[in-house]
């Protein structure tokens, strides 16, 4: 049997590694996709007071500590049974819509999304974020910069700092918003609505062309998962609070259950061979790395989102949404088809970017949103607390226990990309089977693909190890049977 | 310095979150500026991160490099090796490399007993009690990973560290000074400070540059931030009650959570002379202490729920209290610039 390693060319961070092995006929035997390291947050949290893990699980992730800074405070409001004030949920949200542009932004523009915009067949080294400015004009570029700039301006104005915000605490915000920082977030949500619409437009544009359509629409990456995410009450996306629901690969609605009921839905199957856990639908079961209703595996993120849920709660995004749903799932005899093109995720983030948009400015324009009452007091002794919001990349959920003066006894977290961690494998294990077959010879080819399949995820697993999204950076080793290398295949630029 | 006369800058991580890579990243449009006067050889966060290319590199032929996340396991002592042999200035950047960060605080326990409770939560489905280990064998061969080292170790517990940039992250503006600074010191316009310095930040502490206003601290009881009614938008959080580490921390951050009314948890690392950080915040808090009574003060620190926590914070991994490191204060001259003032 044959062994080929595709080890990050940063082996030595320990980012991700995969192994490809081999069958007598040359075919692929079994793809196992490794994720060698863990800090271990679950563990070294116990102990400290409930009212700091909004700050300290910041720091699992750089790239979107505002998702675990949400999901921490909510938890552990729930830990003290609070609720905060109207005005400092109205902000919250308004912080997490902020950042919800301004990751998507990134991800589109620097990360997964050059192979939408730039091309699949396009050199690799026009394919990041200097070819998107060839591509789409210099200027639009500087507009990219600028709304990565408001959205951390934003993020500051309200979080306290643009990186690890520190304003969420139990019972609310430490503090509020004055209407001239109100007006000021205005400016900013208005130019950021207006670049989520010409971002829409410029996909619209490249998806013209065929490579890119392929890519998208292209059943290269299709797998026919459950997918889950946070509804409102009326079934629409939701990114800070909402319910989970569930939905089978046939459009069937599994459930819908309120976040803290999370463990009879949830279970995560270990293997010794990585650090990353794989969870699955705990009434499904785990069937191993298979998609179909009869396997557990599920999928999270922009494509999970928009498939649990019936529709967008704003007006232009949910045009956005019926017309992603009429290109790419039209309805079967009435009956309404899921998203199962994993390429199709680039779409539907630009989708979620529009709606996150639009709804600051509604948030803006609630008078509650200046107002002082952004803290409820404590009064019950803590005990346990469940918060989940979606996570640009998928529904993150931080579980708390605590003795009665409010030290954590026990944490579990089930990130956003974990979630996608079995899909993720599926993925790399498809992209190796079409490009290696009974001999014949691997070329960068199978790197580039194998890098679009993560990409579409856009996975952070700064949440697991701390690669930025999307970037795995891979180099590839054959080894014959005996161990000896025989080739080594690196992605060039 | 590369042929086209640019200096060559290279930025890694660690054991880290990525948040130091994205505080340089949000210099926005400067960091056009920064391609302008460096080129990038080696940052994996931005461009395709080629190991083999650093290998090929000859010793001490990169200028600058900035080293973020603490040193977990092997591999990122390897690379910690391999990037000091190759810069001839080498930056612990951010408190991970410089002190440990929140991941240190996983040096209270045995990477064991971490393990367990990471594999036996409350949502794994794991009847056999698995444990991923360094070898595994599966029916197609064998598969590896890295094993854990025993404590999160500092940057300067595995080399020798030139600078030191605190932070968690480093303030993007501050970035943009300390980058500004060795351009210059690289074209011979600048002299750096000696060996060992901390750059980035200033000399004196957090509550120095906070614009909360300080009477004479008397503390006689400390008290959690949600159990208080809304507090004095104006008033020093420590003379309120909330435990901050304002006073034992070091300035450069803008004294940000104290103003957005949340207490200092310490990201900026000891102060000036400081050579333990809990130490001194103790001293700090002892010192506010309003009673002198054994009896008054014992109910008085009560108050504070997480002692290790509340003083160890970021600085467990370098601290005195678990693993040797190296003595941090140093009189060695800055480290030589080749070509420099040409």
């Amino acid at each position: 049997m044959t062994r080929l390693t595709i080890d990050p060319i940063t082996r030595l961070e320990g980012h991700g590694k995969i192994e490809i092995f081999l069958d007598d006929h040359g075919d692929v035997e079994r793809t196992y996709f490794q994720v060698p390291e863990l800090r271990g947050f679950e563990s070294f949290c116990v102990g400290r007071p409930v009212e700091e893990m909004p700050t300290l699980t910041n720091r699992i992730c750089g790239v979107c500590p505002e998702a675990h800074h949400l999901a921490a405070a909510k938890a552990a409001d729930a830990v003290y049974g609070v609720d905060p004030p109207r005005p400092a949920k109205l902000l919250r949200e308004l912080l997490y819509c902020a950042f919800f542009v301004t990751d998507h932004t990134t991800h589109f523009y620097a990360l997964g999304g050059p192979d939408v915009i730039v091309g699949p067949d396009a050199p690799i080294a026009d394919r990041n974020i200097l070819g998107v400015i060839r591509k789409v004009g210099l200027e639009f570029g500087s507009r990219v910069i600028e709304t990565r700039r408001g959205g951390h301006r934003v993020i500051e104005l309200i979080g306290g700092r643009r990186v690890h915000p520190c304003t969420s605490v139990p019972g609310g915000l430490t503090k509020g918003i004055t209407p001239d920082e109100r007006d000021e977030i205005e400016g900013i949500a208005r130019s950021m609505l207006d670049f989520a619409g010409v971002s829409l437009d410029t996909f619209d544009r490249v998806m013209t062309d065929g490579p890119t359509r392929d890519l998208v629409l292209g059943d290269l990456f299709r797998h026919e998962t459950y997918y889950a995410g946070l509804v409102d009450d009326e079934g629409r996306v939701a990114l800070y609070d909402g319910r989970v629901r569930v939905v089978a690969p046939d459009g069937e609605r599994l459930g819908t259950y309120a976040p803290a009921e999370y463990r009879d839905w949830i279970a995560e199957h270990v293997e010794p061979w990585t650090y990353l856990t794989f969870p699955y639908l705990r009434q499904i079961g785990w069937k191993g790395f298979v998609d179909g209703k009869d396997s557990g595996v599920y999928c999270v993120g922009p494509l999970g989102r928009l498939n649990t849920a019936t529709g967008m709660a704003t007006p232009r995004a949910q045009e956005a949404y019926e017309r992603y749903f009429a290109t790419l799932a039209p309805p079967v005899d009435g009956r309404r088809q899921l998203v199962h093109q994993r390429g199709a995720s680039h779409w539907a983030r630009l989708i979620e970017m529009l709606y996150a948009a639009e709804r600051m400015l509604e948030l803006l324009a609630d008078p509650d949103i200046t107002s002082d009452d952004v803290r409820t007091v404590t009064t019950q002794t803590p005990t346990e607390g469940v918060g989940t919001v979606e996570a640009p990349r998928g529904t993150l959920t931080h579980h708390y226990w605590t003795d009665e003066r409010g030290i954590l006894t026990k944490v579990n977290l089930i990130v956003g990309t974990t979630n996608n961690h079995a899909p993720i494998a599926m993925s790399i294990d498809r992209a190796a089977r079409g490009l290696i077959r009974a001999g014949v010879v691997v070329d960068n080819g199978l790197l580039d693909r194998i890098e679009m399949a993560f990409r579409s995820y856009d996975p952070c697993f700064g949440c697991a190890t701390h690669s930025l999204p999307g970037h795995m950076p891979l180099e590839v080793t054959i080894r014959n049977v005996q161990g000896d290398t025989i080739d080594v295949l690196r992605r060039d630029d | 310095m590369s042929a086209n006369g640019r200096h060559r800058f290279a930025m890694y991580w660690a054991a880290s979150c990525g948040g130091c890579d994205i505080s340089v990243i949000n210099l926005h449009d400067a960091i056009l500026d920064l391609a302008e006067h460096f080129d990038i050889v080696f940052w994996p966060a931005i461009m395709d991160a080629k190991y083999a290319d650093v290998e090929a590199m000859p010793d001490g032929s990169i200028d600058l490099t900035l080293f973020s996340g603490g040193i977990r396991n092997t591999e990122n002592a390897e690379l910690a090796r391999l990037l000091r042999r190759k810069s001839n200035i080498l930056v612990a950047f951010g408190s991970c490399a410089t002190e440990g960060c929140i991941p240190g605080l996983a040096n209270l326990t045995t990477t064991g007993a971490l393990l367990d409770l990471v594999y036996e939560g409350p949502t794994m489905d794991n009847p056999d009690h698995v444990r991923p280990v360094s070898r595994t064998i599966v029916p197609e061969g064998e598969l590896h990973l890295p094993a854990l080292g025993a404590l999160l170790q500092t940057l300067d517990q595995i080399v020798e560290v030139d600078y030191r940039v605190p932070g968690c992250p480093p303030e993007t503006e501050r970035i943009a000074e300390v980058l500004g600074l060795f351009d210059a010191a690289l074209d011979g316009k600048a002299t750096l400070p000696i060996r060992g310095s901390v750059l980035g930040a200033g000399h004196s502490t957090v509550c120095d540059e906070c614009r909360r206003d300080r009477g004479i601290k008397h503390i006689t009881q400390f008290t959690r931030l949600q159990e208080l009614p809304p507090l004095d938008p104006g008033l020093c959080l420590l003379e309120q009650g909330i435990p901050c580490n304002g006073p034992a921390t070091r300035d450069g951050c803008g004294a940000k959570c104290p103003l957005a009314g949340a207490p200092c948890i310490g990201c900026y690392g000891p102060a000036d002379g400081v050579v333990d950080f809990g130490a001194r915040l103790l001293s700090a808090f002892a010192s506010v202490v309003d009673a002198s009574e054994p009896a008054e003060i014992d109910r008085i620190l009560d108050g504070l729920p997480d002692p290790v926590g509340q003083f160890y914070r970021f600085s467990l991994a370098g601290s005195l209290l678990r693993g040797s490191r190296a003595v941090r204060t140093s009189t060695a001259p800055a480290p030589a610039i080749q070509g420099a003032g040409r």
